[in-house]
């Protein structure tokens, strides 16, 4: 196999027929990089949608208010349902929940103000448990916390963004904004890795905010996070919170309009999952790229045979064994490949880390394309069987000549 | 050296049988030089490639310095070949992408020898039979004579016991044909059994022996008592 001579054998018959080789090579180059180039956007498009769910914690489940459409109890359906304090009461002391949270938007008068810079921007009401919820960073201070629900403190949580606009590198902490029109002292500032739409946004206790604002007990949305459970569990987990709430809010068990519950991490597996299928769909469209080339390599090995009849022939009769044959024709077959291969997977691999820098911005959904080594050396032992196969057909063919018929004189 | 028992050899052509040799008893000994004459479709060709052992036979028993070719593996085939036998051919088969040297080298490759040491013994064959000028040329920058000579010289490489040569005057003048003839008898004189198949009758005239086929039969063995064109070099083949 590694004998230098039968090296120099091929490589003189390759330097015979640069152009042939050229063409046959490039079927192989070009298969391997559509096969790359496929798992690369792959990569990509798999990356962009991980970079989605990076906002939120991917075990998190967020509960919204509906409409009842059952008649139950005795009550008519087409019922607004409203979550309290006591529904995120219950959430926090379920089993298995790590985090709760219950939140509302103020959107009477967004309005906030520190000296005399005024903007408007997203005012949330919610709980500390609320941080984690949104993978929130904090930077300076800390985020709203307990105390300031417990005692009604009027404390604010200042995006990233919104510190840059209104304090324009003042420091932020311990200053008071006017929220709506009412003073809050400033707690700390975070940032969010779901983006500047993220940090265009200030947090307030809860607690405070239902009684500045008038709403009583209620709540507009809840989220809780689990923890570290598989998808079949939070599912379950989904449906005590279901009869948690349903049974709190008299709505009959089967209503599916009553409660809207968004289940990150069954989401997130469900995209686990496509991925997985894409990623098959992909090699196998790439295997058939692939296959088409290999084809094409045999073709071409075939007419090579047919070409060289007469020189194998010779080689026959000076005492060529069919094990000689078969390994001229296989080796050359396994070199073409391989060698084309390689250029097809540099360029494929190339082309994808020159375009990736590109595509590197999180509000893409297609992020990073890229193939790692695992993926390239996977092809390239594809490659060399891939040659070897495509030089199957033909050597059995060149093996099979019989010299008294390559030698006869035309 | 070769010996032939009733040799029997059929081709298969669709429906039909074409039955070529018919029974062919032949001892040839060894350093003999022999013509096989015949007109063409008259098995002279079948029955060189049957002492080639590049085809096989349906009946009879060959042997070849004492050993029964029959049944034997294509690749013992392909080594005893490439001991025993230096085929000639009409249109000289040398490979094309291959200069001189490494035309005549070949063999040796298949004997499993270096690169270095088969160009060194080919080189040295080369100068012996006065072609190393050549020896850097293409076969399609030689002209016939010089092509036949390489390609003797690479049946001669592997030091054979037998030559078999088919038609190696056909394609060459007289001119050309009587020196390779001359070559073809030095190689004899050194000992190795020549045998030719031909068609001119003064080319099978420069042998020891005429065998003539007619339709799968041999029709006449005969010792040559004038040989007409004596050896005008002296052997150098050793």
């Amino acid at each position: 196999m590694f004998d230098p001579d039968k090296w120099q054998e091929i490589f003189s018959t390759i330097r015979k027929n640069k152009l042939r080789t050229f063409l046959t090579g490039f079927s192989v180059a070009w298969g391997i990089f559509m096969l790359i180039i496929l798992l690369g956007s792959g990569r990509g498009l798999e990356n962009g949608i991980k970079e989605q769910f990076k906002d939120d914690a991917t075990n998190s489940i967020w509960i919204n208010q509906g409409t009842t459409s059952m008649a139950y109890k005795g009550l008519k359906p087409g019922r607004n349902i409203r979550f309290t304090n006591d529904d995120h009461f219950s959430l926090k002391n379920m089993p298995n929940v790590e985090h709760a949270a219950g939140r509302f938007s103020i959107w009477e008068n967004t309005t906030i103000s520190y000296k005399n810079q005024y903007a408007t921007y997203d005012i949330i009401a919610t709980h500390p448990d609320y941080a984690f919820l949104e993978k929130l960073q904090v930077n300076k201070g800390r985020f709203i916390n307990d105390l300031d629900i417990k005692e009604f403190r009027k404390s604010v949580a200042l995006g990233e963004v919104v510190e840059r606009e209104l304090f324009k590198g003042e420091p932020a902490v311990d200053k008071y904004i006017m929220v709506a029109g009412i003073p809050f002292k400033v707690v700390g500032v975070f940032t969010d890795p779901g983006g500047d739409r993220d940090l265009n946004r200030v947090y307030i206790p809860i607690s405070t905010a239902q009684r500045v604002f008038n709403r009583g007990n209620r709540v507009n949305q809840l989220s809780v996070t689990v923890s570290d459970v598989t998808a079949e569990e939070s599912n379950q987990m989904v449906e005590s919170i279901r009869r948690d709430i349903s049974k709190r809010h008299t709505i009959h068990p089967d209503d599916k309009r009553a409660l809207f519950i968004w289940n990150t991490l069954e989401q997130y597996k469900k995209f686990l999952s496509l991925f997985a299928s894409i990623r098959i769909f992909i090699w196998i469209i790439g295997i058939g790229t692939l296959i088409a080339g290999i084809v094409g390599v045999s073709n071409i090995m075939i007419v090579v045979v047919k070409e060289r009849t007469r020189e194998i022939g010779i080689r026959k009769a000076l005492g060529a064994t069919p094990g000689s044959v078969i390994g001229l024709i296989l080796q050359e077959s396994v070199l073409i490949t391989a060698f084309a291969g390689y250029f097809g997977l540099i360029a494929g691999v190339g082309l994808l880390e020159i375009i990736s820098p590109y595509f590197s911005d999180s509000e893409n959904f297609f992020r990073s394309p890229g193939v790692d080594l695992r993926v390239a050396l996977t092809a390239t032992g594809i490659l060399v069987l891939a040659g070897t196969m495509a030089g199957f057909i033909p050597a059995r063919k060149a093996s099979a000549i019989r010299p008294i018929e390559a030698l006869r004189n035309e | 050296m070769i010996y032939l028992d009733n040799i029997h050899k059929s081709y298969v052509m669709g429906t039909n049988a074409l039955h070529v040799l018919k029974g062919i008893n032949l001892e040839v000994a060894e350093g003999e030089l022999v013509a096989i004459m015949g007109s063409s479709g008259s098995g002279k060709s079948t029955l060189l490639n049957i002492i080639g052992m590049l085809d096989t036979y349906d009946e009879g028993t060959y042997r070849l310095d004492g050993r029964l070719i029959r049944n034997m593996s294509e690749k013992k085939v392909a080594r005893f070949r490439n001991s025993h036998i230096g085929f000639v051919f009409q249109s000289f088969n040398l490979i094309s992408f291959k200069n001189a040297m490494e035309n005549v080298a070949l063999p040796l490759y298949y004997r499993n020898i270096s690169r270095k040491k088969r160009n060194h013994v080919a080189m040295e064959l080369l100068e012996k039979m006065g072609l190393e000028e050549w020896a850097e040329h293409m076969p399609n920058e030689l002209s016939g004579g010089q092509q036949q000579r390489i390609a003797i010289a690479r049946a001669l490489v592997s030091k054979p016991r037998v030559i078999l040569a088919d038609e190696p005057t056909g394609a060459l003048d007289s001119q050309t044909s009587y020196e390779v003839m001359d070559l073809f008898k030095e190689i004899n004189q050194s000992g190795i059994t020549v045998l030719i198949v031909t068609h001119e009758n003064d080319i099978a005239h420069m042998t020891d022996r005429i065998i003539r086929l007619h339709d799968g039969n041999i029709v006449a063995d005969e010792m040559n008592s004038v040989r007409k064109h004596e050896p005008v070099l002296q052997p150098s083949i050793p």
